[in-house]
């Protein structure tokens, strides 16, 4: 029971290595900052595993596990404690991020080995651990603002690590400052809830909540209007639809960053954030089409920009976009445990993903651009095989991770009791793109001719250390889907049966709201299986004919439909648009009007025009001082007659 | 009422005695001129601490009373005292003197003496006017303060000096008389009332009690002559424009003691005299006031944005912060009342450490343009990186100081006025974009000016200041409780004398609820129900 009694020593590792990391680093040996950064990060995951261990042998009742430390604000009756949290939601979070997260710490040694600042790197890295456990151990809304704040943070200095770049510099701005245009509707939300509640914890929320009736989908109530305030920060932090502009440029950060922060975890928090508020959702069920609609249409529309861009990073920064589509998706039909189990497989082979492009990008000395690469898959075989592996997974191929929770979340969207045709169909089309920009990608790097001057790129495989977690990242790509395998054959979906505690409620209320809702059959289920891999096949097939059967048809094709491909390319020119209708006025504004007109023109003009017309007139009533006797009997005579005429003006 | 307890007299005259000393120091040694100060404002700090020991949290009255008759014949006595709201801002005032001393360590060569002697006499009149009781005697306070200021600007600032000190003198007077022809009137009332007295604790019961009778539109009259004593000082939009001015062209320790205490004058000021003195007018205007303060927040957030000087930014920063602070005073609740008192506070340190870094980039670089700077975090890593955390501290990010008071008021304003709680909490995004903005353009992207390449980092010296200001920053952002709960009876008191406006318990949950209830969001008009049923 030690690590359930100490909960805060999980959050306490990785912020003390990040601290030693930042303060000591400085002038270490890199040896000592991977000793003291990485170390404690796999401290970290230690004391998860026993903190797992400890936690199955918990009964029903004692969960939620709640570890109060100190009050962190009070004042009249407001008041947030200091206070963690560990139920089943967070078990899954916490391996999670501890597990991937203690990967692409080891990777990171191999991958940052000879950047300038890498104490700083990993301080920051260590850094966003803390923050980002902070976000999913915490037993209170703000709390987990806390956390989501701060990993917010870890994010903007890692996307601008490289801060002499200007568009690195430009990139973590975007990412701070539209993920806090979210955290405002965030931040409205939780003063709603407070107010609604009388609390912000969640125990005290939920009880609160469930007692309260659901609300109808045209009359919004407060629940509502809460769930949406919360969803624009999940919206704002999961990069999803009309937020979702700063990932791409997130990219920016070294590769280790984009696969723990930009794939992983950080991203994830928005559906982690939906799946905790689950109660409150499932009472608000216009919320709950907000937030499958706003998934479905992502997952759609990012995956169609993927199939368009050239640069590795790029296709997996909206691949990632559109993968957390189908996690929105999956919430916002209520098969929340769907999302979380896609969260989860997402997180092995996305984060596989990133770290596999990384060892392409180191192999190639820092070329991005598919274009310029081709033939790799001999050069660098273990690259090669850990990402087909991964895209296989990410494609939806029998058996591997992605397939079973893809599946399951086609399937609730199909026939849950929240089930939407247009919502599946939305899904599938996804897979299928999916597939394609997967496997044009991986034909793109790896096979056909080399399109790079191989007399000046030396193209060479990672070192172990970097291809260890690959390894290990490939391993679960596959194996991590396993907990539902036996529902293939009438069995029990573990997965769902652990979380079920956290969601029971809602989905107890989502069976007495859809009365006429009836399990469907088992043979549904493997008939939407089949037709989900049918599709997937097709996307590899066409992908398989455009960049390996006829390699020059892509640029025909691009020629015959020029604006559509154009607008792929350009990302539907959503930058520019944003640019253009708010950054660009707002700022004009600013300076041009309120700046140079008002303040400087209106408000100073008129002081420094007030300041003048006094002295003027003290010359003027200097000249009354003349020394004229005459004159001053004149004054007197005025003066008694003003306040004559004042006072009876007053006594009137 | 005094008993024999001379612990404020003690902290408000021993920077007097300080510079007295200090006069008697030859000019030309200008090491020990500078030792000297810095000795003294740090046992002045000391000394200030032990406040905090004898401090009752129960209490919700004056503590350390003094009170003993001063000039007789005129009924003005000297009565000093702290509750929960001056108590921190000493302890601010305190803290921060010693800093801006050090910062000015070696960037003032004339008039050395003098520049330090005025920095004592000004903590002297700070202090003084947080803890003067008696209306006379806080004017006289009031006013001293106001001269070291004038002199900091005019003689040791850069640029258009004379022009700034005596914009920010002018102004400052004009609120200054304003307010001296109210203190007069409610001297003239209480004479009235058979009582003559300065006494503000007797001027406020008197008034509540009935003793003085006040008609409505005296008292917005008397009212309007304080309260814009005090915005002018805070400043709220739009009398803001002498403070970016002040601030650009003051030496580093006037902008230091200036945004960190001289503009929470202003809002105590309101939180001492509008409140408990004009309780009906209070809430009357409190619509208009927290208008301007939202306004206030968000225009000088835009304007900050585009700014073309980091210190200029700076400052305009501080007017949209202390939006927050006036709009937490003003809606009358507790949670937002002690969310102004602690962002009055945090401001202070933030903002402070803001342009003490300003103060040490143009130690080095003689310019606070933007076009000058950039790429000063590959010369000055470590400088920069204390840069951020203020940045950070200042936009408000959970675990640093600045976000504790900006969410207790607008959790506070969000009970009973939904829509300012929104409206201010437009300035978070705000300040985001410009602060990091600045960064940017400060210390990221490549070095385009030859000059900042080979820029000297942090000295120990400046990294002694600035590692001060973080810890304080980040025991603040973490023990917020701390301080919280000194305030609790002090602001409990306060508002039970101006009165609540609506009750707040009745607003909890409502599980059956009915009374439906129009709200006022950005999204869309919404129908709640949350009001429970009587």
């Amino acid at each position: 029971m030690f690590i359930l009694n100490h909960l805060w020593i999980i959050l306490a590792l990785p912020l003390a290595g990040s601290m030693l990391t930042l303060l000591a680093g400085r002038h270490w040996a890199q040896k000592y900052v991977n000793l003291s950064s990485v170390g404690f990060v796999v401290l970290a995951f230690l004391s998860y595993c026993e903190l797992a261990r400890e936690f199955f042998n918990l009964s029903a009742a004692q969960i939620p596990w709640i570890g109060n430390y100190f009050t962190w604000m009070t004042a009249g009756n407001f008041r947030v404690d200091f206070a963690l949290q560990v139920d089943q939601l967070t078990i899954v979070m916490l391996g999670v991020v501890t597990f991937v997260g203690m990967l692409i710490h080891i990777y990171s040694v191999g991958y940052m080995a000879h950047e300038e600042g890498y104490y700083r790197f990993f301080a920051e890295m260590n850094l966003f651990m803390f923050f980002m456990l902070t976000l999913v151990m915490a037993a209170n809304l703000v709390l987990m603002f806390v956390g989501w704040e701060g990993v917010g943070l870890c994010s903007y200095l890692l996307i601008s690590f490289f801060f002499q770049k200007k568009s690195a510099a430009d990139a973590g701005k975007k990412a701070f400052i539209t993920t806090r245009i979210g955290d405002f509707g965030f931040t409205i939300g939780i003063l709603m809830a407070f107010w609604t509640f009388g609390s912000i914890d969640y125990k005290t929320m939920f009880a609160a909540a469930a007692n309260m009736p659901v609300e109808g989908m045209h009359q919004w109530g407060v629940l509502t209007s809460i769930c949406l305030l919360l969803l624009a920060g999940a919206v704002g932090k999961s990069a999803q639809l009309p937020l979702y502009v700063w990932l791409p440029d997130a990219m920016e950060g070294p590769t280790p960053v984009s696969a723990l922060i930009h794939a992983a975890t950080m991203v994830t928090a928005g559906v982690y954030m939906v799946a905790r508020m689950n109660v409150l959702f499932s009472h608000a069920p216009a919320a709950m089409l907000a937030v499958a609609v706003i998934g479905g249409a992502t997952a759609l529309y990012a995956a169609t920009i993927g199939l368009a861009q050239n640069d590795i990073k790029k296709v997996l920064a909206y691949s990632t976009i559109s993968q957390l589509g189908y996690m929105f998706l999956a919430c916002g039909v209520g098969a929340y445990a769907a999302g979380i189990f896609h969260l989860m497989t997402h997180a092995f082979f996305k984060a596989l993903l990133f770290l596999a492009a990384g060892s392409v990008i180191h192999a190639m000395g820092g070329q991005q651009d598919m274009q310029h690469m081709g033939g790799l898959r001999k050069k660098i075989p273990w690259t090669f095989g850990t990402m087909l592996v991964a895209t296989l997974a990410i494609s939806g191929a029998p058996l591997f991770a992605g397939f079973f929770s893809k599946d399951e979340i086609l399937f609730d969207a199909y026939a849950g009791p929240n089930a939407n045709m247009v919502l599946y169909v939305v899904g599938i089309s996804a897979a299928l793109l999916t597939a394609c920009y997967m496997f044009r990608l991986i034909f793109l790097t790896f096979y056909g001719k080399p399109r790079y001057d191989e007399h000046h790129v030396h193209v060479h495989e990672s070192p172990k250390v970097m291809l260890a977690p690959l390894v290990i990242l490939a391993i679960l790509s596959v194996i991590g889907g396993w907990f539902v395998l036996p529902t293939y054959w009438g069995g029990k979906d573990y997965f769902q049966g652990f979380l079920d505690p956290v969601f029971a409620s809602s989905t107890a209320l989502a069976a007495k709201m859809h009365p006429a809702w009836t399990e469907p059959p088992h043979s549904l289920e493997l008939t939407m299986a089949a037709i989900a891999v049918g599709v997937a096949f097709v996307g590899f097939l066409i992908a398989w004919y455009l960049y390996i059967r006829k390699p020059a048809l892509p640029n025909k094709v691009a020629n015959a439909f020029g604006p559509v491909y154009k607008l792929l390319l350009n990302k539907y020119y959503v930058d520019e648009l944003y640019g253009a209708i708010i950054i660009g006025p707002l700022i004009w504004i600013s300076r041009n009007v309120l700046w140079k007109v008002i303040d400087v023109g209106l408000i100073d003009g008129t002081v420094n025009g007030l300041a003048f017309l006094s002295r003027e007139s003290g010359v003027g009533l200097r000249r009354m001082q003349s020394g004229n006797t005459r004159s001053y009997a004149a004054w007197v005579v005025i003066g008694a007659v003003a306040v004559t005429v004042f006072f009876v003006w007053m006594v009137r | 009422m005094a008993d024999h307890n001379y612990l404020l007299t003690v902290i408000t005259f021993f920077p007097l005695m300080g510079t007295f000393t200090l006069l008697l120091l030859s000019g030309d040694d200008h090491v020990w001129i500078r030792r000297f100060t810095l000795f003294a404002s740090v046992i002045e700090f000391i000394m200030s601490l032990f406040l905090l020991r004898g401090f009752s949290l129960a209490d919700g009255g004056y503590q350390f009373e003094e009170f003993y008759a001063w000039i007789p014949s005129l009924h003005i006595h000297y009565h000093m005292g702290v509750d929960g709201i001056s108590l921190f801002l000493i302890l601010l005032t305190t803290f921060l003197t010693p800093l801006a001393i050090l910062c000015s360590w070696n960037s003032i060569h004339e008039h050395v003496k003098e520049f330090f002697a005025m920095l004592l006499v000004l903590e002297m009149g700070m202090v003084g006017v947080f803890c003067a009781l008696d209306l006379f005697l806080f004017f006289v306070f009031w006013e001293v303060m106001l001269i070291p200021m004038y002199f900091l600007i005019g003689i040791w600032g850069h640029g258009r000096k004379v022009y700034a000190a005596l914009k920010f003198i002018l102004y400052t007077m004009l609120g200054s008389i304003l307010m001296l022809v109210g203190i007069l009137w409610l001297f003239h009332l209480s004479g009235v009332a058979g009582n003559p007295t300065f006494d503000l604790p007797t001027i406020v019961s008197m008034l509540h009690n009935g003793q003085i009778s006040l008609p409505w539109h005296s008292e917005i009259l008397l009212f309007l002559a304080f309260i814009l004593a005090f915005a002018i000082k805070v400043p709220v939009f739009p009398l803001h424009t002498w403070l970016p001015d002040a601030h650009t062209e003051a030496p580093t320790a006037g902008s230091v003691i200036l945004a960190g205490v001289l503009l929470k004058m202003g809002t105590y000021g309101m939180l001492r005299f509008c409140l408990p003195l004009f309780p009906e007018a209070s809430h009357r205007a409190a619509p208009m006031i927290a208008v301007l303060a939202i306004i206030g927040i968000i225009y000088a957030a835009l304007v900050a944005m585009v700014q073309t000087n980091l210190k200029r930014l700076v400052a305009y920063t501080s007017v949209s912060h202390l939006g927050f602070v006036v709009l937490g005073i003003f809606v009358f609740n507790p949670t937002a009342m002690e969310g102004a008192i602690y962002q009055m506070l945090n401001h202070g340190v933030s903002t402070g450490m803001l342009f003490l870094v300003c103060g040490m980039i143009y130690d080095r670089r003689h310019t606070y343009e933007f076009s000058e700077l950039g790429g000063l975090a590959k010369s000055m890593p470590v400088l920069c990186a204390f840069f951020l955390f203020a940045c950070l501290s200042s936009l408000a990010l959970p675990l640093l100081n600045g976000f504790i008071g900006e969410f207790m008021i607008l959790i506070g304003t969000f009970e009973h006025h939904e829509a300012w709680a929104i409206w201010a909490a437009t300035g978070a995004i705000l300040s985001a974009v410009y602060l990091l903005w600045a960064y940017q353009r400060t210390a990221l992207e490549k070095i385009t000016v030859a000059k900042n390449e080979n820029l000297p980092d942090a000295t120990p010296r400046e990294r002694l200041i600035l590692i001060t200001a973080s810890v304080v920053i980040v025991f603040m952002g973490v023990a917020s409780p701390l301080f919280t709960h000194r305030m609790d009876a002090t602001t409990h008191a306060l508002l039970q004398q101006v009165g609540n406006p609506a009750s707040y318990t009745a607003r909890h949950v409502a599980p059956q609820a009915a009374q439906p209830m129009q709200h006022d969001l950005a999204l869309r008009s919404v129908t709640l129900e949350r009001r429970a049923q009587p």
